[in-house]
């Protein structure tokens, strides 16, 4: 691996992330951390008529993560609660143009979708699978 | 003797040779595990060539080779270290293992209810997990001593802790976050006045610097071998030989016992009662030959390379921007360590683009969460040096860090 997984795109959200920050009375929330980085993303999604309406993330961490976040973010207004539960982390890596991230770094680009994931299964109350962001 | 007494080294560890990218290795991630010179490498494939064979037991010809190139390392490593005898010399998978050691077979025997532990904040997981368990299972309470923002221990309430029902007492002899060196004989020596049991950990220190175990006076010493130029997967433990002798095994089966009926055994004698089933011969033996290897550098000599790359690195590294070196004010350092945060760039991504250029640091908590909250920060990224680390290194790394800054900014 090497700085060939810093894509324009990448730095661009990392420099200026969208929709960063907090939503009050948010339908769906959750958050979760790396273990092993201490990277932390934190998602807040307002539905209206089960379509998302507005969407903030939140948290700390490297530029991997953050940019993910960012532009995961930005694919996700005007889906419904079930396009979300089934949004897939090749549909994000395909976005991120970065499909050689190496075992290491994954789990930071896919904490985002973990997060999501969390959040839109907690909402519809089903369980949650073993590995929610594959 | 200096840096250029070390300079040639490089060709003594094979990895050097490769080519990653196209460029030559630069590797500072020495602290994690240790590259392995070529002496240490041929034991391992020569015994299996040679020898390979069971120990301890064998009438033929080379299960006593073997078994004499087993217990000749034991003996190499005692007097690297200066035991009283290589009688006191456990051979664990590594320090980890060590640790659970004690707090299996001591622990569980000596403390009760109400009783107390003391450990530092500068603990490694390794050092800190096996404690909690053991404490939960008997209901001990765990005190930490304390540490200050430069890296070093708050020692002057110790008498407060020692008195709080303390039994035993477990801290690193050597951060493996910060290179701080502890003053581990005189907090022993002051834990001995109110009869308390003391577990020194050794990974960081015995790699880097000559160590006296009778002088440190520790009841407990625990050091991995991968972590001074041996192979993985052997470390040791060294106790005083009453501790060891009054002590039950950790593990029970073949090789640690004198006499089995069926329905009850006698064990054997120390240290082999604590090593249960075929050991790690080979590992032993790599181990014997590292050791050996360090030896002809002289460890007063290692400790002077480290010091000396360390200064370079810090003369070097004053003309980067908003670069913090965590621990920097504590002049008590194996130097073996840099531990550094750089402007606001996260540590996986400067782990990453030098790893673009070769260079492998370590980022991340280090297997020390407790120490990164103290230090405010999630993660830090950790360029640690050895013997066969010089300055082209040093130089490769700073480039390798403005490379970071461009590239993010």
């Amino acid at each position: 691996m090497s700085d060939d997984i810093y894509k324009e795109i990448i730095l661009d959200h990392y420099r200026n992330p969208r929709n960063k920050g907090k939503l009050d009375g948010a339908e769906i929330s959750a958050q979760d951390n790396n273990p092993v980085c201490g990277d932390r993303i934190a998602i807040d999604i307002k539905l209206e008529d089960n379509v998302v309406s507005d969407i903030k993330f939140d948290g700390e961490g490297c530029a991997i993560s953050q940019s993910s976040a960012s532009i995961l973010t930005d694919m996700l207004v005007g889906k419904t609660v079930d396009e979300l539960s089934k949004f897939t982390k090749d549909e994000l890596l395909e976005e991120l143009g970065t499909p050689s991230l190496g075992p290491a770094r994954i789990k930071c680009a896919l904490l985002s979708l973990k997060v999501l994931k969390i959040g839109t299964y907690q909402y519809l109350g089903t369980e949650l699978p073993d590995d929610p962001e594959n | 003797m200096g840096l250029s007494n070390f300079h040639d080294i490089k060709k003594d560890f094979p990895i050097f040779s490769r080519q990653i990218n196209g460029r030559n290795l630069v590797y500072l991630d020495s602290a994690a595990t240790t590259q392995k010179p070529t002496e240490v490498i041929d034991s391992i494939t020569s015994y299996y060539k040679n020898c390979n064979s069971n120990i301890h037991r064998g009438i033929y010809s080379i299960s006593i080779e073997a078994t004499e190139l087993y217990e000749n390392a034991r003996n190499t490593i005692a007097k690297f270290i200066n035991a009283n005898s290589p009688r006191e010399l456990v051979f664990t998978r590594n320090a980890t293992e060590a640790i659970n050691l004690v707090s299996n077979a001591w622990i569980s025997a000596n403390l009760k209810e109400g009783d107390s532990i003391i450990l530092t904040e500068m603990e490694h997981h390794s050092n800190l997990v096996p404690w909690q368990i053991i404490a939960k299972k008997l209901k001990l309470k765990i005190n930490f001593i304390k540490i200050q923002p430069d890296g070093g221990l708050i020692l002057d309430n110790l008498e407060d802790l020692f008195k709080d029902n303390a039994k035993f007492l477990s801290l690193t002899h050597v951060s493996n976050v910060l290179g701080t060196i502890n003053p581990i004989k005189d907090i022993i020596s002051k834990a001995h006045d109110y009869g308390i049991t003391t577990l020194v950990d050794a990974a960081q220190s015995v790699p880097h610097m000559s160590v006296d175990v009778q002088n440190i006076d520790s009841d407990f010493f625990v050091f991995s071998g991968h972590k001074m130029l041996g192979p993985s997967g052997i470390g040791v433990l060294h106790a005083k030989k009453d501790i060891l002798e009054n002590m039950e095994p950790f593990l029970y089966g073949g090789d640690m016992i004198s006499n089995v009926s069926l329905t009850e055994s006698q064990w054997n004698d120390v240290p082999w009662k604590f090593e249960a089933g075929t050991p790690n011969i080979v590992g032993a033996i790599g181990l014997g030959k590292a050791v050996d290897y360090l030896n002809n550098l002289g460890m007063s000599n290692v400790h002077k390379h480290e010091q000396e790359l360390y200064s370079y690195a810090i003369e070097r590294f004053s003309d980067l921007k908003e670069f913090k070196i965590f621990g920097f004010e504590n002049k008590n350092s194996t130097g073996g360590v840099i531990s550094f945060s750089y402007s606001d760039f996260h540590p996986h991504d400067i782990a990453s683009i030098l790893d673009g250029e070769s260079i492998a640091v370590r980022a991340g908590h280090h297997c020390a969460q407790p120490l990164m909250e103290k230090l405010g920060v999630p993660a830090t990224t950790r360029a640690s040096f050895y013997v066969y680390n010089d300055e082209s290194d040093i130089d490769k790394l700073f480039d390798g860090l403005q490379k970071v800054r461009s590239v993010l900014t």
